[in-house]
């Protein structure tokens, strides 16, 4: 069985689950290869406390071919990890760990390499440079398909101005688009929800270029590693940690694996599990794995630390939003951390309002998970049914049933998670779990109830003029009135006109 | 002109009330205050029942129209509306209503978009002076009502001031028809009565079978509720010559508490005026809720407005209020479900009402409603 197992190709694999992948059609294939290679790039740069500038260019070599290229001023790679990163599927250094990243399976890069490999035939090209005192290296790699395998075909040394930094060029079949699911309107929504990175763009026609400036020259606080909290294990997950924890004693390995478990708590685990503190983590059965499960339940835990989040925070969600977008009115909401299936996670909204937006159209809803744009799949959304089920009438806009509201007006939802639950493995909705929405409908509220109070304002401040103006309409004629009536001169019925013109105005309650 | 004479003395008041307004408006101007103008509340609820007087009086009740910009623009149409009304009374001319709307389409923005907001003005102006409209320089173009019967009706040619002796026998299957302003008019009659009837149908009737000669009466016709002019050519021909008024209606709601009611004791909207256009001596004939038993006649159902009318009637009707009989009738009347119109009388053969109904009635006027 495991033989037969290792028999299937990568490469077959690949093709059958291409849809679970993001490539499931030549313009989205597009847009994942370059959504993966950004976020590549930017969880690299930020690990290493680098701000991001981003290079992204797509050439046009034939009809639906294309060259894909970003570049980024990150750590640069080694050569050693340059295979494990862009070249095995499965591989990912993120699996693993509970930390909020961009990435989450790690099959993203490779993936795209993969794609673009079965597509076209070409390797990826990688060139990277780790220091000032080491050259650049050009990497051609290739995917062995049968064995699973990737190969460095090239190794050459190579011109780089910059001190470090990696650029990866992919060729695929696609098909380039603009508009809701286009290039440019993830890189838009990925520097609103990136404040602290400078994105340059060259599409493939001549003279599409595009450059998003940063509006935040500080790094987003680094998120922390963290164990995971004992509620978000499932069985299946906990044989597996049991088997290769280096513990030897269960009451040490809960307290040494999970995060918030002291001895009392892990004895009192295990003695719930009827099991003994001091037996062998690795002995434990798939049964006592359930009791354990079960014992684990029921205990009262302290939720985990949030240390391991990383929000774009209210200030920076703001200068973010002023910087991109012309509008009269920005908000923006950061809640505190909340927990879901014992994994910390936050929302944050942000909002514009007026100015330039347009007024007649349904709100402009931009998705993010851990800053990455989410650009489909909005219908089965939970960050979209929250959006939804708020009501927005209450906050100055149009709503019809079961729609988004109508209003000038620009959403931004994000949810930062150690691990953020997709309805997918294409990472393009989130799950709805109560706690998620709940947090994302209290955040709705706060930044409506701000939006409200500024349409309340504008309303009232344009009835104050609309008043005005009528007001002056009429007065001159009880000018006119006065004048005929008492024969007053030409100078006498200005008087009028003028100081009862003041009176009114000054009278006039805002 | 000759026939403007009367209005002479009070025209020079009216605009020395005019004046007075303006410069008490223009002082609060310049004070940096907003001005005010004050009007007498024109409704049902602004008048009490005087049944010594016969008539609504107007209460006290002012309603004070402070510039706002609520009430901007009526404030500057009816300070425009005063002006013109000044300027009519100086070049000793005059305007219809409609005219009157018409003129306003020089005001720019400050015109009137429809003749009822105009009418209103003009009534809100008489109402601030306690003056009527005639003495503003406006006249209605309604019409007056007609007249036949036993009475002359002395008036004077209006070029040659010439006497002019009119003989409402003599006008055949025609009628007199009751100018709009009624003051300098002279009576002469020897008539019993006078009957005020509302619907033109049952007029002609009437006049057609000269009943006004064998009953000795003179026959109005109200057409609807009875006109300033109307009521004010009945109460002075009453008041000359001592004659009782009969009102022979329809038998609705409408009949009762709008036609007969402002005939005889005005209406809400003119409080200040009903002193002079009002029958106090009026008293009803017919058709009376009673009256569709007794002579069995066919009838309608009541609408809901109908319904509505008497039910207000009862609730806000000062006249209706003071008089146990007239509520009485109201809620039979509703009770009942049914009204009656005049002309019903005919299922009994065309001349039912002449030669029965009408000489039934007048045998017996202690039971016509007051």
């Amino acid at each position: 069985m495991a033989a037969r197992q290792r028999e299937i190709s990568v490469s077959e694999f690949f093709t059958k689950n291409r849809h679970l992948l993001g490539f499931d059609s030549p313009t989205k294939a597009l847009l994942t290869t370059i959504k993966e290679a950004v976020d590549n790039s930017l969880d690299a740069c930020e690990e290493a406390g680098i701000l991001p500038d981003l290079e992204v260019t797509i050439q046009a070599l034939a009809e639906n071919r294309y060259r894909i290229e970003v570049a980024d001023n990150g750590p640069g790679i080694v050569k050693a990890q340059v295979p494990k990163i862009f070249g095995k599927l499965l591989y990912g250094s993120k699996f693993h760990r509970l930390r909020q990243s961009r990435g989450q399976q790690g099959i993203g890069i490779s993936a795209a390499g993969m794609y673009g490999q079965l597509t076209t035939g070409k390797p990826i090209v990688i060139e990277s440079r780790t220091n000032r005192r080491q050259a650049a290296h050009r990497y051609e790699l290739v995917i062995d398909t049968l064995r699973n395998q990737p190969v460095i075909k090239r190794d050459l040394e190579v011109d780089w101005e910059a001190p470090h930094g990696t650029r990866v060029a992919i060729e695929l079949e696609g098909t380039y688009k603009k508009g809701r699911h286009g290039v440019e309107t993830y890189l838009r929504q990925t520097a609103l929800a990136n404040p602290h990175v400078e994105i340059r763009f060259q599409g493939p026609a001549e003279g599409e270029v595009l450059a998003f400036q940063r509006a935040s020259s500080t790094l987003p606080p680094e998120a922390l590693e963290i164990q995971p909290h004992p509620h978000g294990v499932e069985v299946g997950l906990l044989l597996r940690m049991l088997k290769e924890s280096k513990a030897r004693r269960l009451s040490s390995f809960f307290q040494t694996e999970f995060s918030r478990v002291g001895p009392t708590l892990a004895q009192r685990i295990v003695e719930g599990a009827e099991l003994q503190p001091k037996s062998s983590p690795k002995r434990v059965t798939a049964e006592a794995a359930e009791r354990l499960i079960a014992s684990i339940r029921q205990a009262r835990i302290p939720a985990p630390p949030t240390n391991c989040l990383s929000p774009i925070g209210e200030e920076r969600l703001l200068a973010s939003l002023q910087e991109q977008i012309a509008a009269d009115f920005y908000a923006a909401v950061s809640r505190s951390p909340a927990v879901y299936r014992g994994n910390p996670f936050q929302v944050e909204i942000g909002l514009a309002y007026g100015g330039d937006l347009t007024s007649d159209d349904l709100v402009s809803l931009y998705r993010f998970a851990n800053r990455v744009p989410l650009l489909y799949q909005q219908g089965g959304c939970a960050l979209f049914k929250s959006v939804l089920s708020t009501n927005w009438k209450a906050y100055g806009l149009q709503q019809s049933r079961g729609a988004l509201p109508s209003g000038p007006l620009i959403l931004m939802a994000h949810v930062a998670s150690v691990w953020v639950p997709f309805t997918s493995e294409s990472k393009e909705a989130v799950a709805g779990y109560d706690e998620i929405v709940r947090e994302m409908k209290l955040a709705l509220q706060e930044v409506g109830r701000q939006l409200a109070r500024h349409v309340r304002r504008t309303e009232r401040r344009r009835d104050a003029d609309r008043k005005r103006a009528y007001i002056e309409k009429y007065i001159p004629h009880i000018g006119i009135a006065l004048q005929d009536i008492l024969g007053l001169s030409e100078k006498q019925e200005a008087e009028i006109v003028e100081t009862l013109t003041d009176t009114l105005a000054r009278s006039r309650k805002m | 002109m000759s026939s403007k004479t009367p209005a002479k003395p009070a025209a020079t008041s009216v605009v020395k009330k005019i004046r007075a307004e303006a410069r008490g408006i223009r002082s609060k101007i310049l004070q940096r205050k907003t001005p005010a103008m004050k009007f007498p509340v024109r409704s049902l609820s602004n008048v009490v029942y005087r049944p010594e007087k016969g008539h609504f009086q107007i209460k006290g009740r002012k309603k004070e129209r402070t510039l706002t910009v609520g009430t901007v623009k009526t404030f500057a149409q009816t300070l425009r509306m005063m002006a013109f009304s000044q300027e009519l009374i100086e070049t000793d001319d005059m305007a219809t209503k409609r005219e009157a709307y018409y003129v306003s389409k020089n005001w720019d923005d400050a015109r009137f978009n429809e003749q009822p907001e105009s009418d209103t003005v003009i009534e809100d102006v008489e109402a601030l002076f306690g003056v009527n409209r005639e003495q503003l320089g406006f006249v209605p173009e309604e019409k007056g009502g007609d007249v036949a019967g036993e009475l002359i009706v002395v008036d004077h040619d209006r070029d040659t001031g010439e006497k002019l002796r009119i003989d409402c026998t003599r006008f055949g299957s025609g009628a007199y028809s009751i100018p709009i302003s009624v003051e300098q008019l002279q009576f002469e009659t020897n008539a019993d009565y006078i009957l005020a009837i509302e619907t033109a149908g049952m007029f002609q009737r009437l006049v057609k079978h000269s009943y006004w000669r064998s009953a000795n009466c003179i026959l109005i016709s109200l057409g609807g509720v009875p006109t300033r002019a109307c009521r004010r050519f009945i109460r002075r021909l009453a008041d000359d010559h001592q004659l009782p008024v009969y009102v022979f209606v329809d038998g609705d709601p409408y009949g009762y508490s709008n036609i007969y009611r402002t005939l005889k004791a005005g209406s809400g909207n003119a409080a200040h005026l009903n002193e002079f256009f009002c029958v106090p001596q009026a008293r009803f004939l017919g058709v009376t809720p009673g009256d569709i038993d007794e002579y069995d006649l066919p009838t309608h159902p009541l609408k809901d407005v109908d319904i509505k009318r008497a039910k207000d009637a009862l609730k806000n009707d000062p006249f209706i209020q003071h008089h146990k009989p007239w509520q009485e009738a109201l809620q039979k009347q509703i009770r009942m479900g049914v009204r009656v119109e005049q002309q019903a009388l005919a299922k009994h053969g065309l001349n039912f009402v002449i030669d029965e109904y009408l000489p039934r009635k007048m045998a017996n006027k202690k039971a016509f409603l007051p």
